[in-house]
């Protein structure tokens, strides 16, 4: 709603103005204002005047006294971005354009760190990238110093530094070779922003089976899981023995408990036991019978 | 007067139409109506009208008149007679209606006759069909059925301890922040593809493997490509895959495309979808005793054992064939009527088409599991 009537006061501006632009002087604006800030407008004369000042999403009107200047408090333009001004008299009109640069002091961050989750030990698996805005939500477009930071437990720390261009930074990092949950840190100024990326188990490196008789039946379990950096394969991963015999197969899909997946079959002397998680096959076993 | 002829035909119409629907009705509509497929009211003077009448009330679910037809009452009671035809446990059966039935005598003698009473029941999954063979026993001039009863087996009261894995998952809430992650979907992936060219249509079979260590709800679509680019259909798997992937777990899927020939196909876009769910990873069921029958008649059979202590209320296999190169062949499923309970093996058999059963050389189960109350 408010939108919509900043962009009817802008019309409004517009419209009041551009008639009288063609004898208009020119007004003596600040060049540079830091949004936010507080300056004022010097102005000559005597009389009344008003004074309009349209940018981007805001729009101001002031009844102003000519002879003295018009001053702006802290937080009356607050959207950086390029400004018109005009102030008009009953003699009058004068004009000028002015720049509204977004606060130098970072005051906010939007990081944006994928994925949240991946395998341990991967190279340039994790993005980090970082939008700098001041206490108005102004991206700062400024280069600006960002440091990230990528720390696990029982790991050193990796650490970046970016300068932003057009207000965004970002870079890459690996996963760590242990498992586990990383802090992943992005820093400008005294803001941060933090996200949590889990480093889960890769594949099964090497996956072992063992068979034992209990009864009618063969007990198998497979050695602890662990993929290639040593970490232990989360549990509940899926784990399918096959058995094989006499042209029929019997089938287990059994999830990892504490990295060992466990399951009977029936024990039948000839028979070819395998064993595969997700496309990794292990070891087989031709079962001939409790020796 | 127009009106008027209109009038009288549409009367005459109905009256002729009502004559049809008596004399030559559909068996499911002659078995509501209380008659026999045949669409003649009877008594139970024959073997064939004594099953006839049994089937009847089954599909009136009129389970007392059923009960009352039958010769061997004092070997079971009524609710024995109950849980036969509609399980003791909630199941596909309990919620099944009889859709047909077919009667066909064996061999009949003076005291007594052998009939098989072929019913196809109804589910919300599709068909299945329940054969028993009745003997049928002379009583003066009457004939009644000897039901060849099934005792599903009860599970005694006990406690058994299960510890499996249970995920939970926290989404991304309204009040975060912008630039705050939800939790990273499963990542999936499409271990093998094969489109084949059957008399329906364009059948695309495939495995989808889900490699990350997070459950995954999964579904594939694909897309069927034009010389020129364009789209000529678009399908999705439906419930010919398991929808739920443990992690390092691989489902097999079918896609068909009715009424499009392989020859229109340039190239088929396929897009695996998966969502991070909450799942448990109980029950476990082991199929044991897999075994392809050869051709013809091919049947993909074995049993299934529920290892765990919860009851699985529908379990569905998906049976996958594989030719001596590795090659994916085809894609079969079924869904077992009755309820999975512990260490209590059921048995399930698939259909093979006859052509493609004779290149199969290695075949593989999977089976997804449903429990009311659970996660599954």
């Amino acid at each position: 709603m408010s939108r919509v009537r900043v962009s009817w006061l802008a019309v409004i501006v517009s419209a009041a103005v551009l008639p009288a632009l063609a004898q208009s002087g020119a007004l003596d604006l600040p060049k540079n204002i830091e949004a936010g800030s507080a300056f004022s407008i010097p102005t000559t004369g005597a009389g009344k005047a008003t004074l309009y000042v349209a940018g981007p999403a805001q729009a101001l009107k002031r009844e102003v006294q000519l002879g003295q200047p018009i001053a702006f408090a802290a937080g009356d333009l607050s959207n950086a971005g390029h400004y018109l001004a005009v102030l008009r008299s009953d003699s009058s009109t004068e004009t000028g354009e002015f720049d509204v640069a977004p606060a130098s002091t970072p005051a906010a961050l939007s990081f944006l760190a994928k994925p949240s989750r991946l395998p341990a030990g991967l190279q340039n698996g994790i993005t980090g990238a970082v939008y700098v805005f001041d206490s108005f939500q102004n991206l700062i477009t400024k280069p600006t110093q960002v440091n990230f930071q990528l720390s696990v437990a029982a790991a050193p720390t990796q650490a970046r530094t970016v300068t932003t261009s057009q207000g965004a930074a970002w870079t890459e990092m690996n996963s760590a070779t242990k498992e586990g949950n990383a802090k992943f840190v992005a820093q400008a100024g005294n803001v941060s922003a933090a996200r949590v990326i889990q480093q889960v188990p890769g594949d099964p490196c090497g996956l072992k089976m063992s068979a034992r008789q209990v009864g009618d039946k063969l007990q198998l379990e497979t050695d602890p899981l662990r993929d290639c950096s040593g970490n232990a394969v989360t549990d509940g991963t899926i784990v399918t023995f096959t058995e094989s015999w006499n042209g029929s197969q019997t089938t287990v899909d059994v999830p990892l408990k504490h990295s060992v997946a466990q399951a009977e079959v029936p024990a039948r002397s000839g028979a070819r036991i395998s064993v595969a998680t997700g496309v990794v096959m292990g070891n087989e076993i031709r079962w001939e019978g409790q020796p | 007067m127009g009106g008027r002829f209109l009038a009288l035909f549409l009367v005459a119409a109905t009256i002729a139409l009502v004559v049809v629907g008596t004399l030559w009705p559909v068996p499911a509509a002659a078995a509501y109506a209380g008659m026999s497929p045949s669409g003649i009211m009877h008594s139970p003077s024959t073997p064939e009208s004594a099953v006839d009448n049994l089937a009847i009330a089954i599909g009136h679910q009129d389970w007392p008149k059923a009960y009352s037809e039958l010769s061997n009452k004092a070997e079971f009671t009524e609710q024995d007679f109950l849980h036969d035809l509609t399980g003791s446990y909630p199941s596909l059966r309990t919620y099944a209606i009889l859709d047909t039935y077919q009667v066909q005598p064996l061999h009949v003698s003076d005291s007594d006759a052998q009939v098989r009473l072929r019913m196809r029941w109804s589910t919300v999954v599709g068909t299945f069909l329940d054969t028993r063979n009745l003997q049928v026993v002379r009583n003066g001039d009457q004939w009644a059925p000897v039901w060849p009863i099934v005792k599903e087996t009860r599970v005694p009261p006990q406690v058994i301890a299960v510890n499996y894995l249970r995920w939970d998952v926290i989404y991304r809430g309204p009040a975060d922040d912008w630039g705050a992650q939800d939790v990273e979907a499963p990542h999936v992936r499409i271990v093998d593809m094969h489109p084949v060219e059957r008399a329906a249509g364009v059948v695309v079979l495939g495995e989808l493997l889900n490699e990350d260590v997070v459950p995954a709800y999964v579904s594939v679509k694909a897309t069927l490509l034009a010389k020129n680019g364009s789209a000529i259909a678009t399908e999705d798997s439906f419930d010919k895959i398991s929808h739920l992937l443990l992690p390092k777990q691989v489902t097999p899927f079918l896609i068909t495309f009715p009424n499009v020939s392989l020859s229109e196909v340039d190239s088929i876009h396929m897009d695996p979808m998966s969502n991070l769910v909450a799942a448990s990873a109980d029950p476990v069921v082991e199929i044991q005793n897999q075994k392809l029958s050869p051709a013809p008649d091919a049947i993909f059979g074995g049993d299934l054992v529920n290892q765990s202590g919860q009851i699985v209320n529908i379990a569905h296999v998906l049976g996958t064939f594989y030719d001596q190169s590795g090659q994916l062949v085809w894609v079969a499923d079924q869904y077992i009527d009755r309820a999975l309970l512990p260490q209590t093996p059921v048995s399930f058999s698939m259909p093979v088409p006859e052509d493609l059963a004779r290149k199969v050389s290695t075949e593989r189960a999977v089976v997804a599991t449903y429990s009311s109350g659970g996660f599954q």
